[in-house]
């Protein structure tokens, strides 16, 4: 960028830009106005923050028309492609958002290792919890949080994964307070969902501005199915080489299935429902065209509670009869492990730092979100004084379900919650109402700051976590909504995490830039050599014969 | 390859072939209904509402044809719900078939609701016949010859047969004289290779010939019963190869020699029943295939014991 063009802009800012505007000059810009939330892109005065800087200039050199143009194409890719989420047993596009959301190195260099440091932390956790228990007998934290837990599984207890990994994928969902410092807001190491989503939204964007992303060196997300496929045959039972690989999905009617099939698709390995499973003593096999076919690996897309009717609900068709059986006898590896609920239940989460500082002996790199326990009483009683000022949440929720936000929340509302908080303190948290961050979005009345979360993705091979640079951006599409789910009528944003080592400069040819390769024989032009040299002598005879009788 | 996988591409396969042997067929109806001035349109409505297998109430019109058969997504046996199905099987075997096929599907999918509201059923039938050799074209040029292509090879051959049996049935409508076999040749777009290899004018013998058992041709019956034959012979692989041992294959061998070591005027005299022969081997095929390879996914339940 030059030097000019940079103070260009400060005088604009600067210099009353929004009144002295005259028609012919709007860009989708004018009227973009940061309110008290964090804006990633825009500071409150105005200033386009460093790492928006190019995609700023961008869409400033667009019309309006253009921009909505662009957007539409991008919605209508999606629709060929099928990139769909079902909503209410109704299949959906899934609403991608036309302006990127930009993280800046420096930004990525804290929540890079900051999220590896937490699947570290839950690694830890849930070794312990499943085995001897430590963090209870030193008092880190309490036995009957853990005894409590919905999603604490005795059945897990025996089963030792083979290479020690039982978050294999996690998603750390972070938010950036008013003051855009990165928080965790929660830990997902069930099933964590929304990575083909980052895959794709990165395919449809680099079609739409394929020159932004070589120049602003935006690090790249296509490897992920790699390291996924990687990390299972990583984690394979007895050290197989070659392991036979599954994913494990619920059917075509559950609302990640696009993505599942898309990781099937990518890691080159079968998509399977329950039904193309069987067992037979203590080993997983499915059944194929050629008879059956064992099974070593398998990536389930089940809940816990679904996964085998034997250990679990007796009325599920999901799973697979006797899997948990198999895998306790270390025949099949489950990823992610069963019972890892209980380290992503919300009352856990608050103890996340202790226990990064009890396992790890580290400071927690990202801080949690300030949360009260409702099970102790004099936290309860301060929250149920202020209820309406503050956000209640579930401790097993997902998706955004059953979550109060106070100050939005009518008074039956509040009264209903109330009553379920004294009912059982134990299923609740309480937080401060956190004003998201925003990022500029495309909507009916044009650009406009809309709140965002980000969920990185995190794979753990056993030796190392390596984090997906970038991850799934959620963006609430109503106004001053804070709720970011994809059920709760949410869409996304491709997140482009700067720094990349692709970066480049402006390009000087080397000096000698031919290219040439030895052996290349000539392209042939046509099946009959002559066809070229007669054809046109015989097109003029041709047309002279046609020509004659009038001439 | 999974079995549920198999049966998916199996009828990925036959739903795009019925599609269009269906748009086909009824642009032979519809050609008919024009041209022939002695037309009983009613019977000849239900005579092709019953070739096609569907329920009706007499007198059966013209709209409530190209509804039935056409139009209408509720309906099984429109081509709309068979483009429909097409595209959820194909939802379900997404990670197996091509980026390119299943996008192709699912445009098709979508764009079916503006073709579906036009009034003009010919374009429609045009456009359907594109978008089964766009499917065609790029499953041809992406897909490697493994199991994937075979079983959807094998449901797109048996449902060939099986529509062009159909098609040749209509000659025998009641009400109408019947499509002449000029427009039969050029509904199964046989005109032009019947008069390449034939090198003579239409006449009966010769064109039923030419549709029933010619060997090169890629929509004679006989071509499209020998080519199912020859999958399933790939799907089973070397190891049986010493003796037919698969049912389907012996169903669908018999059907074809039936056809080709017959005098084509016996088989003419009874052209209805013939046809309805080569349609029972296909069905008795299909189900045989699906019994041994696509295992009816029987259903564990468990439930607690009552004490």
């Amino acid at each position: 960028m030059t030097r000019r063009r940079r103070d260009r802009d400060r005088s604009e800012t600067w210099g009353g830009y929004r009144c002295c505007m005259t028609a012919d000059q709007q860009t989708p810009w004018t009227g973009y106005q940061p309110v008290q939330a964090w804006d990633e892109a825009m500071d409150l005065e105005g200033r386009v923050r460093d790492p928006y800087r190019r995609v700023y200039h961008e869409i400033d050199r667009m019309s309006g028309e253009d921009l909505y143009s662009r957007a539409e194409a991008l919605a209508s890719t999606y629709l060929a492609q099928g990139v769909t989420f079902d909503h209410a047993g109704e299949e959906r596009p899934f609403p991608l958002d036309i302006v990127p959301r930009v993280v800046g190195a420096e930004e990525w260099d804290i929540i890079s290792p900051g999220v590896a440091q937490r699947v570290r932390t839950l690694e830890a956790f849930l070794a312990d919890v499943y085995g001897s228990q430590h963090c209870v007998n030193d008092g880190i934290v309490p036995r009957r949080l853990i005894a409590t837990s919905q999603y604490f599984y005795r059945e897990a207890a025996g089963v030792d994964p083979a290479n020690g990994v039982r978050v294999h994928v996690s998603g750390i969902d972070l938010v950036r307070d008013q003051h855009g410092i990165w928080r965790v807001l929660e830990d997902n190491v069930r099933v964590p969902s929304g990575v083909s989503y980052v895959l794709s939204n990165r395919r449809a964007m680099s079609q739409m501005f394929p020159d932004m992303f070589g120049a602003m060196g935006v690090r790249p997300v296509l490897e992920y199915s790699q390291r996924l496929r990687a990390a299972l045959t990583r984690c394979a039972p007895n050290d197989i080489d070659d392991p036979t690989i599954v994913v494990l999905t619920p059917g075509v009617f559950n609302s990640a299935y696009y993505e599942h099939s898309l990781l099937a698709r990518t890691m080159g390995v079968e998509l399977v429902e329950g039904r193309d499973l069987e067992t037979h003593n203590g080993r997983v096999y499915m059944r194929t065209t050629a008879g059956r076919r064992r099974v070593d690996v398998i990536y389930r897309r089940v809940d816990d509670d679904y996964l085998d009717p034997v250990a679990f609900r007796p009325d599920s068709a999901l799973g697979a009869p006797g899997i948990v059986h198999a895998a306790r006898l270390g025949n099949v590896t489950i990823a992610n492990a069963i019972g890892n609920g209980v380290a992503d239940d919300k009352l856990i989460y608050t103890y996340m730092p202790d226990l990064t500082r009890y396992y790890l002996g580290e400071e927690p790199i990202l801080p949690n979100v300030d949360t009260w326990r409702l099970d102790e009483p004099e936290a309860r009683e301060e929250v149920l004084d202020r209820l309406d000022e503050l956000v209640v949440k579930p401790v097993d929720g997902a998706g955004g379900k059953g979550v109060l936000i106070g100050p939005k929340a009518s008074r039956e509302e509040l009264a209903q919650v109330r009553a379920q908080i004294l009912e059982d303190p134990r299923g609740w948290i309480g937080q401060p109402v956190i004003q998201l961050s925003t990022v500029p979005t495309l909507t009916d009345e044009g650009l406009e700051p809309r709140h965002v979360d980000l969920r990185p993705f995190a794979i753990n091979d056993g030796d190392d976590v390596w984090v997906l640079p970038g991850g799934l951006t959620r963006v609430a599409l109503a106004r001053g909504q804070l709720i970011v789910n994809s059920s709760q009528g949410g869409g996304s944003k491709d997140t482009w995490v700067l720094g990349g080592v692709r970066q480049r400069g402006p390009v000087t040819p080397p000096p000698e830039s031919k290219v040439e390769l030895s052996g290349i024989g000539a392209v042939p032009q046509a099946a009959h050599p002559d066809d070229i040299e007669h054809g046109q002598q015989q097109q003029q005879q041709q047309q002279q014969q046609q020509g004659e009788p009038t001439c | 390859m999974l079995s549920r996988i198999a049966e998916s591409l199996f009828w990925i396969g036959r739903y795009v072939e019925r599609a269009d042997n269906t748009a086909r067929l009824l642009d032979v109806h519809l050609n008919v209904l024009l041209e022939d001035p002695w037309v009983d349109e009613p019977s000849a409505n239900a005579s092709l509402l019953s070739v096609m297998n569907c329920d009706y109430e007499a007198p059966v019109s013209r709209r409530d044809v190209l509804a039935t058969l056409a139009f209408d997504a509720e309906r099984s046996s429109s081509i709309a719900w068979t483009l429909g199905a097409a595209r959820e099987n194909a939802r379900r075997a997404r990670e197996v078939i091509s980026t390119e096929v299943w996008e192709s599907l699912n445009t098709t999918r979508n764009q079916l609701p503006r073709w579906t509201a036009s009034a003009r059923p010919h374009e429609y039938f045009v456009w359907v016949r594109e978008r089964a050799a766009v499917v065609w074209g790029l499953h041809s040029a992406t897909t490697s010859r493994d199991d994937a292509w075979h079983f959807m090879e094998l449901g797109r051959s048996l449902e060939r047969a099986d529509m062009i049996a159909r098609l040749l049935m209509t000659r025998h409508f009641e009400g109408t004289t019947g499509p002449n076999w000029t427009t039969l040749l050029r509904s199964c777009s046989a005109h032009e290779a019947y008069l390449r290899t034939v090198r003579a004018l239409v006449t009966e013998e010769r064109a039923a010939e030419f549709l029933l058992v010619d060997r090169l041709f890629p929509r004679s019956i006989a071509y499209n019963l020998q080519k199912a034959e020859d999958t399933l012979g790939l799907i089973e692989g070397a190891s049986n190869s010493r003796a037919l041992s698969d049912r389907a294959r012996l169903a669908l061998g018999r059907a074809r020699t039936n056809l080709e070591y017959r005098d084509v005027r016996d088989v003419l005299d009874d052209l209805p029943g013939q046809m309805r022969e080569v349609q029972s081997a296909c069905g008795a095929a299909s189900d045989l295939i699906r019994d041994r390879y696509f295992l009816p996914a029987s259903t564990v339940l468990w439930s607690q014991e009552a004490l």
